[in-house]
């Protein structure tokens, strides 16, 4: 299997003046080329700090990770990441929003404009393409967001929580959705969660974090025995029950 | 917008009822000032020689529109105003941006700014003179002196409270320090930026009249230091007044909410 992602021993500490703060020790694990892996672990315990070293915003105290086959600094794999707050800026239409990224990277075309039309229609979000995130709700906000990353068509995407901020119906379907694009584009993605159940009906693996510092507690591959394997048929599959609580076991168990 | 409601209806009178009485009353509160003005010095409870009165003002002020003398004087304030007013904008945004770029920088410099922020600049209009002579120039940078500092200040404060989230998300999609400064620094301090001109085109128009009270031979500082030499307080008066009115007229402006701003490409 071709590996996306290889992580290897990763460590991290935050400086500051009061001190230090671990949040990740000897951290390793690979992603596969199409595989959605979850990720969930205690509150605090270096989820974010995670991403953020494997999209190259921090980088590793100790420890190495490639993209790719290629050292992160070499690697031209397109990552896309999204970050736990939509971060929608307020002087800036939603559609404008939406191709912020495409703005810096110099990436405006008609073609790229028509998919940034395509995807806030495809969310439900075309009548609010010129209107100011104000006026947007939590969960169409994060809607935009999501686009805002999708339209730059990356190969490895980063998932921060992405949708906390939706209310229970859209979660499932906007879920459902990204399950599906990133399943059928042939995608990778990593996706953290607090939600147990959001996590074993998306992926393919469940990771585990320990309280911080954050190490691998256990690596739980799910295998649901299904017709059609959508989120939505997992949620109702005899395994997922005893996924939730092999998983919820693991998570309250102090070593 | 034909059918509003009744209460809608009512609440739009109310609101028009409550700005005609702001409206009146701020005329009422002028026109009562110069009577009493007026009356009192008449009576001679006050001395007009000193105080002058409202109707010796504006027989003044006549005489100054009929041999045209105020337009000279006025225009020349008003373009040494304007000119250091630019000057201001453009160089405390550079310094800012610079300082914004360079943290270290900015820390190194920060006790030298506030000390020179803090410095009482009409004593230094007399140095200035000294050094760069009774010009124009003396007087714009006269101008520009008293409110550069303070507003490379404030600047570069409105810089540093952007929200690192919002840089951050600059750095997920690609971008860099300048994508960084243009997407998010800038934007988001237009409100900072605009308020920060408000303020300035004031003190510059201080600065500027200060200079002229030293180095000038027009302009409304050289108006009121001349009538004030020759004991026409009613000139004096004027002369400042206009001024202040000259700051009100310059920093006239629409009201600037952030998301009203056109998006900076
Ligand atoms: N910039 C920073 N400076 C110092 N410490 C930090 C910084 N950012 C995070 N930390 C610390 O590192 C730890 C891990 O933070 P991180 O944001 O990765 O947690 P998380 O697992 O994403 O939490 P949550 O589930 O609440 O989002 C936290 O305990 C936090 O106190
Ligand atoms: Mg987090």
């Amino acid at each position: 299997m071709e590996q996306v992602l290889e992580l290897k021993h990763i460590h991290y500490a935050y400086h500051t003046l009061d001190g230090e703060t671990p949040a990740l020790t000897d951290i390793s694990f690979a992603l596969n080329k199409g595989e959605f892996v979850s990720i969930v672990g205690p509150s605090g315990c270096g989820k974010s700090t995670l991403l953020s070293l494997i999209s190259g915003l921090l980088e590793p105290e100790k420890g190495l990770i490639k993209i790719n086959g290629k050292y992160l600094k070499e690697s031209t794999t397109n990552v896309g990441y999204m970050l736990q707050h939509d971060e929608l800026f307020e002087w800036r239409t939603i559609y404008n929003n939406v191709i912020l990224g495409l703005e810096i990277q110099h990436m405006l075309t008609a073609r790229t404009r028509e998919r940034a039309h395509d995807l806030l229609d495809l969310y439900g979000l075309r009548q609010f393409e010129s209107s100011h995130p104000s006026e947007l709700s939590g969960g169409m906000r994060q809607r935009a967001a999501l686009i805002r990353t999708l339209v730059l068509e990356p190969d490895l995407l980063l998932l921060d929580e992405p949708f906390s901020a939706l209310d229970y119906q859209t979660r499932l379907t906007v879920g459902d959705d990204i399950g599906q694009i990133i399943r059928k584009e042939g995608k990778s993605a990593l996706l953290v969660t607090h939600d147990l159940s959001e996590a074993i009906s998306l992926a393919d693996r469940v990771i585990i974090l320990s309280g911080r510092p954050a190490t691998i507690k256990q690596t739980i591959p799910l295998i649901f025995d299904l017709d059609a394997d959508t989120p939505l048929n997992r949620r109702n599959a005899p395994e997922f029950k005893t996924y939730f609580n092999l998983i919820w076991k693991e998570l309250n168990t102090d070593e | 917008m034909n059918n509003l409601s009744a209460e809608q209806k009512k609440y739009l009178l109310m609101h028009r009822r409550h700005k005609r009485i702001v409206s009146i009353s701020r005329i009422l509160i002028l026109l009562s000032f110069l009577f009493v003005w007026e009356f009192t010095a008449n009576v001679g409870i006050i001395d007009s020689f000193i105080f002058s009165s409202p109707s010796k003002i504006a027989l003044c002020f006549f005489g100054m529109l009929m041999d045209k003398s105020i337009f000279l004087h006025l225009g020349v304030t008003l373009f040494e105003t304007i000119i250091s007013f630019l000057l201001v904008i453009a160089i405390s945004i550079l310094v800012a941006v610079a300082l914004w770029f360079s943290s270290k920088l900015s820390e190194i410099l920060d006790p030298y700014l506030v000390v020179l922020n803090s410095l009482p600049k009409s004593a230094l209009a007399p140095l200035l003179i000294v050094w760069l002579g009774a010009t124009k120039t003396t007087i714009i940078v006269a101008g520009m002196s008293v409110a550069i500092f303070g507003s490379i200040l404030s600047l570069y404060t409105s810089f540093t409270v952007v929200d690192p989230g919002k840089i951050k998300l600059i750095y997920t999609l690609g971008g860099n320090r300048f994508h960084a400064l243009s997407k998010v620094v800038l934007p988001s301090s237009i409100p900072a930026i605009i308020s920060n001109m408000k303020v300035n085109i004031g003190l510059c128009l201080v600065g500027v009249i200060i200079g002229e009270f030293l180095a000038a031979r027009d302009g409304l500082g050289y108006l009121i230091i001349y009538s004030s030499q020759v004991f026409r307080r009613d000139g004096i008066l004027i002369q400042s007044t206009t001024s202040s009115y000259i700051s009100q007229m310059l920093s006239l402006h629409p009201d600037v909410r952030p998301e009203k701003i056109p998006q900076a490409r």
